[in-house]
């Protein structure tokens, strides 16, 4: 059981790998988003400090979003999701091993990157740490749901602005949580509330999607 | 055993085939035949259980598969009409990963006698991306010199793409399987002879009837 889990998250962080420009695009949009914000807005520092949150959330958000395709399109395109299907294995591990290794190439360099994004906005470090802190809590949580935007948009014209529209709701509370964490912390608030129900959303998003993906996968191969 | 219990299947509202009955033996091979679009895709993607018939059922060993997947899954290997071959990774690779990922056990000497066999062991180390239509072919076909212990084969035009020789050499495969008592269900449009003791026929062009010749 853990041996295919292994497997499959190997497989995808090597194509990952050999394919770096998808990787790399998210990451480069990501760094676009949060460095045009304060140009346009203007250089005031305490304006910037406040809604620094808010945009880093925002942009890896949509990030994020971006990224989707890459979960299942190339392989429905070229047949081994087919093959997945067919495995022995159960399809719900297949897809949690999926989506954590769409997590290592995609939420993971957003949440280091964001150390980064704390220095740009010149946060506190209790801001920047629960933004990271709240980043890699809550990005697990968009690979998951995202998961779910992407099988069920498989295979249709314009599934990935389908997707975005499915899925983007159901970011509505992690955005809503991270971002308030952050503002927490910088008030010198407790940021506990916050991790928690963002650790309670991770839980109940790794438990319940691997299997809704598993179905929405084996109705849109049909 | 593999059987299939009045199989209907409907693609949008054409009726493809309805009422189809057969039962494949242990040691037979199935051929499954028919002009384009008379559904025998579709039949071998409902034997694999990856489409669900409109009505009817298939079982493996007596049970219905959509009951006892996992076991039946164990028991499959299915080269469809995609290759499912990755682009970005080597030839050994791609057979060594869909092995691992179809759950069965990896052993590096069964790959590449499996690659040997099928004439890729030389672009063992090349990326797929940068081999011809047959070759890809051949690493999907790999899969099948690789699990010479599993039951059931499926396989969609499994001759296409290759040449005389690949033609050859997978025909001799097809048929020692099914002399060490398994069971093969393949599409072709290829003239191609295939000796083995059982060989069944369907024939999905029109009216479907199911003829048995021995030779």
């Amino acid at each position: 059981m853990l041996k295919i889990f292994l497997h499959v998250v190997r497989r995808d962080l090597l194509l990952a790998m050999r394919q770096k420009a998808d990787v790399l695009n998210t990451l480069f949009f990501f760094v676009v988003v949060v460095t045009l914000v304060p140009l346009g807005i203007g250089p005031e520092p305490a304006l910037l400090r406040d809604i620094a949150p808010g945009v880093v959330w925002v942009a890896a958000l949509l990030a994020a979003i971006l990224s989707l395709p890459r979960l299942f399109a190339n392989d429905f395109a070229d047949g081994t999701l087919e093959q997945m299907l067919l495995s022995a294995e159960p399809l719900s591990l297949i897809v949690l091993a999926k989506a954590t290794a769409h997590w290592l190439s995609t939420g993971v360099p957003l949440t280091l990157m964001a150390v980064v994004c704390g220095l740009l906005f010149d946060m506190d470090h209790r801001s920047t740490a629960a933004l990271v802190g709240g980043l890699a809590l809550g990005t697990p949580v968009l690979s998951l749901i995202g998961s779910i935007g992407a099988a069920l948009t498989l295979g249709l014209r314009g599934g990935a602005v389908l997707a975005s529209l499915l899925v983007l709701p159901l970011y509505i509370p992690v955005l809503i949580f991270g971002a308030g964490a952050v503002g927490a912390a910088a008030a010198g608030l407790s940021v506990s509330a916050y991790f928690l129900l963002l650790g309670a959303f991770f839980l109940f998003a790794a438990v319940l999607m691997p299997w809704a993906v598993a179905i929405a996968l084996r109705i849109s191969v049909e | 055993m593999l059987e299939a219990t009045d199989l209907c299947c409907e693609r949008g509202d054409r009726t493809l085939f309805a009422g189809l009955e057969f039962t494949v033996a242990p040691g037979s091979l199935l051929r499954v035949a028919g002009a384009n679009g008379t559904g025998k895709t579709s039949l071998l993607r409902i034997l694999c259980g990856l489409l669900q018939p409109t009505a009817g059922e298939v079982r493996w060993r007596g049970r219905d598969i959509r009951k006892a997947r996992e076991e039946y899954l164990r028991d499959l290997v299915y080269v469809g009409h995609l290759n499912g071959v990755k682009d970005e990774l080597t030839v050994s690779e791609n057979v060594k990963i869909a092995l691992a990922v179809s759950g069965r056990q990896v052993d590096d000497a069964v790959v590449r006698r499996a690659l040997d066999a099928v004439g890729i062991a030389h672009v063992e180390h090349t990326m797929a991306r940068f081999l011809s239509q047959g070759q890809r072919r051949r690493i999907a076909l790999a899969r099948l010199f690789a699990t010479p212990d599993a039951p059931l084969w499926v396989l969609d035009e499994p001759f296409t793409a290759l040449d005389t020789r690949g033609v050859a050499a997978l025909s001799q495969l097809i048929s020692s399987h099914v002399g060490h008592g398994n069971t093969v269900v393949f599409v072709t449009h290829q003239d191609v002879a295939i000796a083995v003791a059982r060989l069944q026929h369907v024939d999905l062009g029109g009216r479907t009837s199911v003829a048995e010749s021995t030779c």
